[in-house]
């Protein structure tokens, strides 16, 4: 689990975090904290589903579930077979 | 539902939380025309004071020039005040399609389409031209306007770092298996005023058959040798799909806005476009402005070279000074203080002073980034930068920040 959690930490810190900005951890608010913009979910979302082989449907990926690695991590263990 | 005492309260208490947190916004009033030298009102009910402007987008100083004035009062006899209808029904006079050709011509692109603002233009070109099947990907930086327009778009949502190629190629590879793919930017972003890189942007568009969008609003009339934008800057002139620019800052600064590009993406604007079909387009009188304002700039780079040498003066003598500022080449200088009330009590302290130029802090630009975006112009003589460099300089001084690093004003001030 925590290998996940670190896999999804790594990616979004890659993907979104600028220069100079603060570390985030499993619990720092992704979405509701400004640092993933909405527009920016649906690559996170095409990220876990292309690493993990599943397929998150459009009504499981909400700002909510995205919201931190914790919860991210939860929503893709639920797919995963 | 009436409007009664609680639905009343509700917005009053949403207003305060606005003032309270320091973002309430309020207008000053200008009783002059646009100008580098304008008489502003402020606070409502004061005396006028007369100051000079530094954060106008009268890039080319043609807000207020006579043979502009002249020419829209001709356009107002010709062709009356208002249209009284969309394009469509019975909404489009030769001059607007003469504009549509011109702008075209002065773009260098296939064909044109008006739209009464370039905030509509972005509102209604992504629905347009994109369906649920494509992707439309943006740097995080640009304009809220496309923002906007991508938000009322059913294509699928992406973005990318701000100018970072790298991750550009990394998104244009994550979504190779979508049916067209749009590449979207500012040509100049307004509140750092950097510049695209449209050369790298169409080489890796033409690798991952992607097509790119280019929002021209803070480009269109200066950047570039002859004033064509940012594509003409960058050596890409005719490969850029979709140009999005305004009329209402550099091309005369009234309103109105257009998409410029590929024939069948403007066509495609024309029969679909919401902001296009539901609304009437530019009035007579401004498109007669604003044709004039191509001739002017058609017969001479006179202008946008002023203002290339006043934006060198300008940053050349802030940097003197010591303040910092964000790097750039463009007539958008922006004058960092990290501290959002620093960048308030400094805008504050500058109208005393008789510069009027205006503090943004978050969320207008991101946190901790708070600074005044000084704006050049054509219109502004030596003398004006030389007094407005003067103030800035005093304030400076008053404010204890000259020489100082980001660092060091960081730890005086905060962020």
């Amino acid at each position: 689990m925590d290998d996940l959690k670190d896999i999804i930490l790594n990616y979004v810190s890659g993907e979104y975090l600028e220069e100079g900005a603060d570390p985030l951890d499993y619990d720092t608010p992704l979405i509701s904290g400004g640092i993933v913009d909405s527009f920016s979910m649906v690559s996170l979302k095409r990220f876990l589903e292309n690493k993990y082989k599943i397929s998150i449907p459009d009504a499981d990926a909400s700002p909510q579930a995205f919201d931190s690695v914790n919860k991210i991590a939860e929503l893709v263990k639920r797919f995963v077979k | 539902m009436a409007y009664n005492d609680n639905v009343r309260h509700l917005y009053q208490e949403q207003l305060k939380g606005l003032k309270d947190a320091g973002i309430f916004k309020q207008e000053r009033y200008i009783h002059s025309k646009q100008a580098a030298d304008i008489e502003v009102e402020f606070p409502e009910g004061s005396s006028l004071k007369k100051v000079i402007n530094m954060c106008a987008n009268n890039y080319l100083g043609l807000s207020s020039h006579p043979e502009v004035i002249e020419a829209a009062h001709k356009g107002l006899d010709a062709r009356g005040y208002g249209m009284s209808s969309v394009r469509f029904i019975c909404g489009t006079q030769d001059i607007h399609h003469e504009l549509e050709r011109k702008m075209t011509d002065f773009l260098g692109t296939e064909d044109t389409i008006l739209f009464p603002s370039c905030m509509d233009a972005n509102a209604g070109v992504f629905e347009a031209v994109l369906t649920k099947d494509d992707v439309m990907i943006s740097d995080r930086l640009v304009h809220a306007s496309l923002i906007d327009g991508i938000r009322l778009c059913g294509a699928v949502q992406d973005s990318i770092k701000h100018s970072d190629m790298a991750h550009l190629e990394s998104k244009l590879q994550l979504h190779a298996d979508k049916r067209l793919r749009l590449v979207i930017t500012d040509g100049v972003f307004s509140m750092d005023g950097d510049t695209a890189k449209l050369d790298e942007m169409v080489a890796l568009c033409e690798k991952y058959n992607a097509m790119l969008l280019v929002d021209e609003s803070h480009a269109s009339g200066f950047i570039g040798k002859t004033g064509r934008g940012t594509h003409e800057k960058c050596g890409v002139m005719g490969k850029i799909d979709i140009i999005t620019t305004t009329f209402g800052k550099g091309l005369g600064g009234a309103c109105g806005g257009c998409v410029s590009g590929r024939k069948e993406l403007v066509e495609m604007c024309r029969q679909k476009a919401r902001p296009y079909l539901f609304s009437n387009t530019i009035a007579p009188v401004v498109v007669a402005g604003v044709l004039k304002v191509l001739d002017i700039l058609n017969a001479s780079t006179e202008r946008r070279d002023k203002l290339e040498r006043n934006a060198a003066y300008w940053r050349k003598g802030l940097t003197e000074a010591g303040f910092v500022l964000k790097e750039g080449d463009t007539p958008i200088v922006p004058v960092m203080f990290f501290n959002a009330k620093l960048s308030q009590d400094f805008s504050r302290a500058l109208y005393d002073e008789g510069v009027y130029a205006i503090g943004f802090f978050f969320p207008v630009v991101p946190q901790g980034q708070a600074r005044i975006r000084t704006q050049l112009s054509a219109g502004h003589e030596i003398h004006h930068l030389d007094k407005a460099l003067a103030a800035f300089i005093k304030v400076g001084k008053k404010f204890d920040i000259l020489g100082k690093t980001k660092q060091e004003i960081i730890e005086k001030y905060g962020n």
